[in-house]
């Protein structure tokens, strides 16, 4: 069974009023059990957990400090292309948004590796938006022969492809794929997709298993929290993440959790995530899925992300642009989004140290 | 009589071995170090980045410790092999710890995959030591894939769970020639001192000591545990009666 096959099913499931009927007794009892179900994962996400966060928080904690150690793993993106034939309601790259455009030279690539490397970072996210006819795979593949000189791990965050496709990603040296949904929830899916293929929900739902079948080393999957009622989507990611874990368990799986940050054009967030609600998200996730990697990315306040390394966090994005060139170019276009926590890789280092976490900038080896 | 584990022609005085993943700051690694006498490290190839001076894990290992580079992250026996090659190529000796991991949820070995690893990497003149799941078939094979040491789990690593799989490591500790090196789910000193009283010939130990409050008292703590564990063993303990009676219940009809 696809994971959306499965989704098909879930959608019988009246998932408020479930949420509704969750009691203290039931909240408890889920909070301490060695292997968690989906059941208590859901019992997690309640309104009535809410009052246990502190007890989440320290067996959170626990799990992490077992699984991953005082370790926080950084990465930078690095913005190839922002052209863009989609027009997702809550993105600055929308193809109805009248911004300058550009896709970077191969130099310009070479470039900007360089400055990054220097920073110590190992690591690297290269991004684009849809549109094959500025970014293609072969364009791709030449980018990946470059940034294999300067970086020892390459994850892609581009558009949705085929399993071919991937496999030659894989062994051109990319290591990891990064591909949210965005939400699982598929009439507001067809509400935000405005136009352009994005709006093939199915098509982007299948990528992670479609890199997992490729052979992909880790597969980073998210819903872009604000989008959708948020407890939803954490629910919805949480099943997907265990869903890759069990189909692929050679693969790395890790979720992010990106909140909805604003950008060029209108859109409002129909349902923030608090905070709190945030938090909750990840101590359930961590609860529910003791090995998977949780990113956090420079869309949150640097004060907010140093006090979530205690909780759950293991992957940081640090000194982090979000526009194209954006590491060795002074404002040549514009951003995806508003970047909140602006400090350098550096001081990001730093700010781990004084949590008492060791800031690891390379796990992994081309081999 | 000094008591020496000899492992690819090196005598180890000291059988705590350590694991350097999950540090709060490389920094402390040192007096980590320092405070464990330990004479064996392991490093995963993964994190190690030659070209970054301060963040190479290499530059805070003591020169004298003799170092275990692990495969940490191969799934199969090739990724272990060419892993494996990385480690030499990059100057880090001839040891190697092999781990091949093809299941993220639990992370456990898988046996056959490191079996073949073994054999590939004991020809090419390495010193191997496999980390695997206690078997008695698996670690029969070890030994003739031509292995150093063979590396039990007692728990799945970083669970902290103690010597979960104890009767299946005594029956190796019978059988099996090769120095036995409980490596994973060591939580605590006491847990350490349990298996080397039993006879294992080293214990490894990583997020138990990485991931204290104080992680170089700690690593103290893990070296004294050891030395006891060993020292029983040595000394023989008298051997555990089920029962405490002072007469024979049973048996007593004979005299
Ligand atoms: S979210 Fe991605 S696909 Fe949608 S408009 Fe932005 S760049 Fe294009």
């Amino acid at each position: 069974m696809t994971f959306y096959e499965k989704i098909l099913e879930l959608e019988h499931f009246d998932l408020k009023k479930s949420w509704n009927s969750i009691t203290d007794k039931i909240v408890q009892k889920a909070i301490h059990k060695y292997t968690l179900n989906t059941l208590d994962f859901l019992a997690l996400l309640s309104p009535a957990a809410e009052k246990y966060i502190e007890e989440m928080a320290q067996i959170a904690h626990k799990l992490t400090l077992q699984n991953f150690g005082k370790v926080i793993f950084l990465y930078t993106p690095m913005y190839l292309s922002n052209y863009c034939v989609n027009s997702c309601a809550y993105c600055g790259f929308n193809a109805k948004n009248k911004i300058l455009r550009r896709t970077l030279t191969l130099e310009e690539v070479e470039v900007e590796s360089k400055i990054i490397a220097e920073t110590g970072l190992r690591h690297i996210l290269i991004l684009t938006g849809e549109s094959r006819a500025h970014a293609n795979l072969d364009y791709l593949l030449a980018c990946v022969n470059i940034l294999k000189k300067y970086f020892t791990s390459i994850s892609i965050e581009v558009y949705p492809m085929d399993k071919k496709e991937y496999q030659q990603l894989i062994k051109a040296g990319v290591d990891g794929i990064t591909i949210y949904q965005e939400t699982y929830n598929r009439s507001r899916y067809d509400q935000v997709h405005l136009a352009g293929p994005k709006k093939d929900y199915r098509y982007r739902l299948e990528a992670p298993e479609r890199a997992g079948e490729a052979g992909m080393r880790s597969i980073n999957i998210g819903a872009l929290l604000g989008l959708a009622d948020w407890r939803f989507d954490a629910y919805y990611t949480g099943l997907h993440a265990k869903y890759l874990q069990d189909k692929y368990p050679g693969a790395e799986i890790s979720i992010s959790l990106p909140r909805l940050r604003p950008h060029v054009g209108s859109f409002q967030p129909v349902n923030m995530a608090s905070d709190k609600d945030l938090v909750q998200t990840m101590l359930a996730l961590r609860l529910f899925l003791p090995r998977v990697g949780i990113t956090i990315s420079t869309r949150e306040r640097a004060e907010f992300r140093d006090n979530l390394v205690r909780l759950g966090v293991t992957k940081m994005s640090a000194g982090s642009c979000t526009e194209v060139g954006g590491h060795s170019q002074n404002h040549s276009s514009a951003g995806q989004f508003k970047i909140s926590d602006e400090r350098s890789v550096t001081q990001v280092k730093e700010a781990i140290l004084n949590k008492g976490y060791q800031p690891v900038l390379k796990d992994w080896q081309y081999i | 009589m000094r008591d020496v584990l000899t492992i690819g022609g090196k005598e180890l005085t000291n059988r705590l071995f350590l694991g350097t993943g999950k540090f709060p700051a490389k920094s402390i690694i040192p007096k980590v170090i320092k405070n464990s006498e330990t004479q064996v490290v392991t490093v995963a190839i993964r994190r190690v980045d030659l070209n970054g001076e301060q963040e190479n894990i290499l530059n805070y290992i003591d020169k004298d410790c003799i170092l275990m580079p692990n495969t940490s992250g191969a799934r199969t026996a090739e990724e272990a092999v060419r892993i494996a090659h990385i480690a030499r190529a990059a100057g880090c000796g001839n040891w190697i710890k092999i781990e091949v991991i093809n299941d993220n949820k639990y992370l456990l070995p898988d046996n056959y995959e490191t079996i073949k690893a073994t054999e590939i990497l004991a020809k090419e003149d390495f010193v191997v030591l496999p980390y695997v799941s206690p078997d008695l078939m698996v670690a029969k094979a070890l030994v003739n894939a031509g292995a150093a040491a063979v590396m039990p789990l007692g728990a799945p690593i970083g669970s902290n769970r103690g010597l979960k799989t104890k009767e299946l490591i005594r029956i190796l500790i019978d059988e099996i020639d090769l120095p036995i090196i409980v490596d994973a789910g060591i939580g605590k000193p006491s847990q350490a001192a349990e298996a080397m009283e039993m006879g294992a010939d080293a214990v490894l130990v990583n997020t138990a000591i990485a991931t204290a409050d104080d992680p170089i008292k700690m690593a103290a703590a893990f070296n004294f545990a050891v030395k006891a564990g060993r020292l029983a063993y040595l000394a023989g303990p008298g051997a555990e009666k089920i029962h405490g009676e002072a007469s024979s219940p049973l048996t007593g009809f004979l005299r």
